[in-house]
């Protein structure tokens, strides 16, 4: 065992910190710290420039043009990146599909959309959950009929996060309605623009326009776009979900998120002493800060584990449990360091280029949204409770 | 003893209840949340004439009730219908400051307030207090007859619409002694006086007020120069325990509607209720909430004791209302799924209520923190 980093570790995080010194301006990053309302172009343009050094496939191959950085390299990108103020990376094309297309596409498949990610020419979006179908997503209804050379979508999915920006949708469709429901369904790609989707914005509990409704009226999609077999559908929707699962542990964004709340801590103060240093808070950042730092460990262990098998599936759920608890913890503790300024909901102070009067310390702005917002952390990508049942089945056998 | 409430009180009870439940929605609630004024003037009209106001004043004071289960009944069904019309500010807070300290004539304005003609604020927290309600730094010079006001107030409830703000500020002492500070009323549009009002992320309304060269004349000091602490002190306790029923009737609501969720929601061929690890973290929060109600009780029970049982009581049931309350939001939208995520879904906004109930008037930590020294004074 040895917790240290590798002189060519330590080389990468140097290469990293320069990076981002002389890419991330400062404007952006402080839209990150402070939870305001990112433009697509923010992200788009983020994505670029990571593009642009080669960073942005991260554990891509490099074949496809990935960087192929090793666990320990992504960790310590995550961590830099977070820590300066970076825009998280849009997981839907490079993180969801990417893995599906490398080990279940064509190869025309792989060579048109892979390059189409890294480049930003399609925004990709998530068509899993339909009204009637969440944690039991087999039960999916959507239908797609194969009609000469396409198939014929109708249905309708829900949930789609900023769908409203995408140029394309993966989708879990309805083939089959023979044997197990898991043994009807088939994973297609379709353009946002094909005659007879509608799409309709969900607002969230918070005022924000995150989430949509997608409607499918007789969508004819070239059957070319369907991913693998008919009906094998669920195979590689699970292999997508086990990858939007670690993704989801975010070590990087809660070191992060916890820095930000020690800073707070340091400006807040009570009766002159900050509140840093009242022991209460102080006793609750410290249990937070301890199981993160546990979780990181966690992380890398699983991540560098030479058994491919221990990194998927039961795995992929514990980390998505822990991680998504802690950031949730994290959140709490900036609620209750900000106190009596967590009321003040002045949702165009969080619009880019905002010049009314302030409300209360800037740092405070976000934070309810945010802490109200990522209550939706531990319900997407399978429930906590999935995840939980997924242990006790998998692990426990019980 | 006795748990029940008198006829009369129940009889009350009951009729703001179907008051509510008959005309008061979500939908109208948040729309009026979106007014510069941040409420329905009709609304709170209509809660004049059911006497829903008069009923937190004493019948000396013109009202006919203001005991402290007059508090908890009325609230806990203010909170049942997310309520936003401004009974807390001008009634517990403002009304209740001047139903304390005022002289007579001062005491006027007590009946507008119960008619429902005039708003008021307690213009009181500080950029810096926090919680810590002897925290003000805002100073009150004497000058000629009267006084001059300088200082700044955060996120005063309902600041933006109140015609008259009650102001606290210091005379002497240093920035948090209990000793020296005094009340003013000053019209919320007197010279000098600056108002930014926003929305709150609960859908009530709040001000940024600055005070700038304020001249009062001596008729405006509520009680004497200086002496304000004990009914600043007691009001914010009636402010909590309002808070803390608040939170029960949300609870009540948050909970029945998840209950009522669970029984219809089907997934996997079952409606999502047959799984046990979401029925005993539903058990859990129907108990809790029991332990919330208890809690409240003790409060209003204990409400005109003595000052140390008093405030233990209510610093419990404040505790108890932010823990629980956190714990039944928390629960109500993990155990709906997406749906509770969503603006037009009502839980997330009963929700958003209950956690803010934790940020007014000091949060779990603060009311731990006075608990512990207030055993030690008991002791
Ligand atoms: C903000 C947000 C963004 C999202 N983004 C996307 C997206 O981009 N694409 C997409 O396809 N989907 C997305 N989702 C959907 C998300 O994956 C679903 O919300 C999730 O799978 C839960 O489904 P549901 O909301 O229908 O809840 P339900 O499945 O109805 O669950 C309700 C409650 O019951 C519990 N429950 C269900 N079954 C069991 C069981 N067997 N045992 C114990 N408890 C159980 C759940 O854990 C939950 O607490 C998003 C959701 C949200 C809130
Ligand atoms: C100190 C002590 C004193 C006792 N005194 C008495 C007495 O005076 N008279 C008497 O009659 N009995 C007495 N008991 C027995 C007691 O009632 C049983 O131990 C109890 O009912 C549990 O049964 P069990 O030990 O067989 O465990 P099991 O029933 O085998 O349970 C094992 C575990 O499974 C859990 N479990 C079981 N069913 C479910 C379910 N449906 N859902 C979720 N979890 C479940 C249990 O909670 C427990 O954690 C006593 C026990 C103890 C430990």
């Amino acid at each position: 065992m040895d917790l240290s980093f590798s002189p060519q570790d330590l080389a990468f995080q140097a290469e990293v910190r320069a990076f981002l010194k002389a890419e991330l301006s400062p404007q952006l990053a402080d839209k990150v710290r402070h939870n305001k309302t990112l433009t697509k172009e923010d992200m788009v343009g983020w994505h670029a420039t990571l593009n642009k050094r080669g960073w942005l496939a991260q554990d891509w191959p490099k074949q496809y043009g990935g960087a192929d950085w090793t666990p320990v390299q992504q960790q310590i990108f995550d961590d830099e990146a977070s820590a300066a103020g970076a825009p998280r990376i849009i997981p839907f094309g490079l993180k969801m599909l990417a893995p599906v297309l490398m080990k279940f596409g064509s190869e025309a498949q792989k060579a048109h959309y892979l390059p189409r990610i890294l480049d930003g020419t399609d925004w990709w979006c998530q068509g899993y959950s339909e009204p009637g179908a969440g944690s039991d997503l087999a039960s999916l209804k959507t239908r797609a009929v194969r009609d000469g050379d396409h198939y014929v979508i109708n249905g309708q999915k829900t949930w789609t996060t900023l769908g409203q920006y995408a140029d394309m949708i993966f989708c879990l469709v309805r083939t089959g309605t023979e044997g197990k429901p898991q043994e009807g369904i088939s994973f297609i790609l379709v353009d946002m623009k094909s005659p007879g989707i509608t799409i309709r914005p969900i607002i969230l509990l918070e005022g924000t326009h995150e989430v949509n409704e997608v409607f499918f009226d007789n969508v004819r999609v070239p059957a070319e776009n369907l991913i693998g077999e008919e009906n094998k559908g669920w195979t590689y929707a699970k292999y997508l979900l086990t990858h939007e699962r670690t993704n989801i542990a975010g070590v990087g964004a809660s070191k992060a998120a916890l820095a930000e709340v020690k800073r707070i801590a340091k400006a807040e103060t009570v009766r002159g002493v900050p509140l840093a240093d009242d022991p209460y808070f102080a006793a609750r950042v410290a249990q937070v800060e301890m199981e993160l730092d546990a979780l990181s460990t966690t992380n890398l262990r699983v991540l560098s584990s030479p058994d491919a098998a221990v990194s998927a599936g039961s795995i992929s759920s514990m980390l998505k449990i822990k991680g998504t608890e802690i950031r949730q913890s994290i959140n709490d503790l900036a609620r209750r360091a900000i106190g009596p300024y967590a009321m003040p909901f002045v949702s165009e102070a969080l619009e880019e280029g905002y010049n009314g009067e302030p409300v209360g310390p800037e740092y405070a702005l976000g934070v309810a949204p945010d802490y109200f917002n990522n209550r939706k952390i531990t319900i997407f990508g399978g429930s906590n409770e999935i995840q939980r049942g997924i242990i006790s089945k998998m692990v426990m056998g019980l | 003893m006795d748990f029940t409430h008198t006829e009369e009180r129940q009889l009350f009870k009951d009729s703001v209840a179907r008051f509510i439940a008959d005309t008061y929605t979500l939908d109208a609630r948040n729309r009026a949340a979106e007014t510069d004024l941040g409420f329905s003037a009709e609304k709170w009209a209509q809660f004049a004439e059911l006497g829903a106001i008069g009923a937190l004043f004493s019948e000396e004071d013109g009202g006919f009730g203001g005991a402290p289960f007059d508090v908890t009944v009325l609230f806990e069904e203010l909170g049942r219908g997310l309520v936003n019309e401004p009974f807390l500010a001008t009634a517990i807070l403002g009304g209740g400051l001047i139903a304390e300290l005022g002289a007579a004539e001062q005491k006027a304005v007590i009946e507008e307030v119960i008619a429902g003609s005039k708003q008021l604020a307690f213009a009181h927290g500080e950029p810096k207090s926090r919680y810590d309600a002897s925290h003000v730094e805002t100073t009150a010079k004497k000058s000629g007859d009267g006084y001059v006001l300088n200082g700044a107030k955060a996120v005063v409830l309902n600041g933006g619409a109140a015609d008259l703000l009650v102001v606290s500020a210091r005379s002497s002492g240093a920035a948090w002694d209990e000793d020296g500070l005094s009340l003013f009323l000053v019209s919320g549009d007197a010279p000098g006086v600056s108002r930014l009002s926003y929305s709150s992320i609960d859908g009530l309304h709040a001000a940024e007020i600055r005070l700038e060269n304020v001249t009062v004349g001596a008729d405006t000091l509520l009680g004497a120069e200086g002496k304000a602490w004990t009914a600043i002190e007691k009001v914010i306790a009636r402010a909590n325990l309002a808070l803390a029923s608040e939170a029960i009737g949300a609870m009540e609501v948050a909970r029945d509607m998840t209950i009522e969720y669970l029984k219809t929601r089907k997934q996997f061929g079952v409606v999502i209720g047959k799984f046990q690890a979401l029925q005993h973290r539903m058990a859990t929060v129907l108990l809790e909430i029991e332990q919330a109600r208890s809690s409240v009780i003790n409060a209003a029970g204990r409400f005109d004791g003595s000052r140390v049982e008093r405030e233990m009581a209510v610093s419990a049931a404040k505790t108890l209302a932010g823990k629980i309350g956190r714990l039944v939001a928390e629960e109500a939208i993990q155990m709906h799924g997406g749906i509770a995520m969503t603006w037009e879904y009502a839980v997330g906004h009963f929700a958003k209520r209950l956690v803010m109930i934790d940020h007014m008037f000091g949060d779990v930590d603060y009311h731990v923190a006075r608990y512990v020294a207030l055993s030690k004074e008991a002791a």
